[in-house]
């Protein structure tokens, strides 16, 4: 298994339904450096698709989803710019 | 112009005015059982009949190779189970899109609840199904069945059925076409083993499906045995509406070719506006290989049922496949299954007689709109 960047930041999004996950994520991730990991904390089933897809339109990488243990995913996304 | 301009014919189509008038005819002429052999009932069957070959001729079939439905979604469930169920010999393995309508998947969950395996297989960003992957999942021994949609109901890709039929054709395995949303509009793809369609998104009354098996095909309902419907969909047949439904068939169907023209020039303004009038939206879909009538597209940051709210005070019934908007409280399959975005989404389906400017309206006051919620979320 490859080796998870530990995140520069986690934001707890839990209990909160889309679109409010994606705006506190594009609001926060100028908070961390460039190539920093931005943890998107959530169980809203649509973060699950709607981050990766925030990250193909604004140019940044989804690194990948965890499953978390109590429910969600840790969804983390390195900054590009 | 009327006061709220109707965007959801994917949803359903308004009654054609031809079916309004074949439908009052009928509810006189052919309420009798068309099973029977007196008179009223002759008459019936005679309506009942004419109506399946003027059908099956729109939609490339032969007469006794359909039968009518209570909906395009019990046609699936029929077609989906009753050629599972007749070829069960030959496999219990059933292959579908991961984009198809969700009488398709339901349909299929039962088969795999009831011991049978079903592989959905994925699709492109644009939702159009990957060939190569469908190809080798209908390849695979013990295949009974596959199934795959003509156009996508809420992002209007085109899927390529005849390419697919080939493929099925060269493993022996028959290929469920899901017409809903091209047939009336479209002509109908070469190489459907079955077919389904549902009247009201071509302008006919609502409780008419059509379920046709083309010949050869080995089918057996799964249901009790009834002696309707060449046994294939059990219950008295819906005389009046089916004869309604034909006649909205041949009405759309001899506009079509002029009228879907006009309403693709209206689709293709849209998908080229929006993302110059609203910042942040991606349009969703083939731009080219597309079902002529349906556009999406989602508004990054925007709560998908607020947008709906706030078109609907505006005078515009439109659809979403937002979660907010469902009462399941899930993102739409298909969305999910593309990899787009979910929230902030709506989907337009322009119906026959939509105009120019009503489109034109909507354009004028969508930006301000979705400024507007973004604004009360707090989005600069």
């Amino acid at each position: 298994m490859t080796e998870v960047t530990q995140p520069a930041l986690t934001i707890d999004a839990l209990g909160k339904k889309c679109p409010i996950p994606i705006i506190m994520l594009a609001e926060q991730i100028n908070y961390v450096p460039l190539n920093a990991v931005v943890a998107v904390l959530a169980d809203d089933p649509a973060a699950y698709t709607d981050v990766p897809a925030w990250c193909r339109l604004k140019s940044h990488r989804h690194v990948g989803s965890y499953e978390l243990p109590e429910g969600g995913w840790a969804i983390h996304v390195r900054r590009n710019y | 112009m009327s006061l709220v301009a109707y965007f959801d014919a994917a949803s359903s189509e308004p009654l054609h005015p031809q079916a309004r008038e074949a439908l009052l005819a009928a509810i006189d002429a052919g309420w009798a059982d068309p099973a029977r052999l007196y008179g009223q009932a002759r008459r019936a069957h005679l309506l009942l009949e004419q109506a399946r070959t003027e059908v099956a001729e729109a939609l490339g079939a032969r007469p006794d190779e359909v039968s009518f439905t209570s909906s395009g979604t019990q046609a699936v469930h029929l077609g989906v189970l009753g050629t599972l169920h007749g070829r069960r010999r030959a496999g219990r393995h059933l292959v579908t899109s991961a984009v198809e309508h969700s009488s398709v998947l339901h349909a299929g969950a039962l088969h795999e609840r009831d011991g049978g395996t079903m592989e959905t297989v994925g699709v492109s960003l644009t939702g159009r199904v990957d060939l190569g992957s469908f190809t080798a999942a209908v390849a695979r021994p013990g295949t009974a069945l596959a199934c795959l949609q003509t156009a996508n109901h809420e992002v209007g890709t085109l899927q390529p059925v005849a390419e697919a039929a080939e493929a099925c054709r060269e493993h022996g395995v028959p290929l469920l076409v899901d017409a809903a949303q091209t047939a009336g509009r479209m002509p109908t793809p070469p190489g459907w083993s079955v077919l389904t369609a549902s009247a009201h998104k071509w302008g006919g009354p609502a409780g008419v499906g059509v379920l046709a098996v083309r010949k050869g095909t080995r089918f057996r309902s799964f249901l009790p045995e009834d002696e309707r419907e060449r046994r294939r969909v059990p219950g008295f047949e819906n005389v009046p509406a089916v004869v309604a439904a034909a006649a909205a068939l041949r009405a759309t169907a001899a506009e079509a070719e002029r009228e879907q023209a006009r309403i693709s020039e209206l689709v293709a303004r849209i998908r080229e506006t929006v993302p110059e009038i609203v910042p942040d939206v991606e349009v969703i879909g083939d731009p080219v290989e597309r079902a002529p009538h349906i556009v999406t597209f989602s508004c990054l940051y925007v709560d998908g049922e607020a947008l709906l709210t706030e078109l609907d005070k505006a005078g515009f019934a439109v659809s979403s496949g937002s979660s907010c908007t469902a009462s399941t409280l899930r993102p739409s399959h298909v969305l999910e299954a593309m990899g787009v975005l979910t929230h902030g989404n709506v989907r337009v389906s322009l119906p026959r007689g939509a105009s120019a400017a009503e489109v034109d309206r909507f354009l004028a006051v969508l930006p301000e709109l979705v400024r507007r919620i973004r604004q009360d979320a707090g989005v600069a």
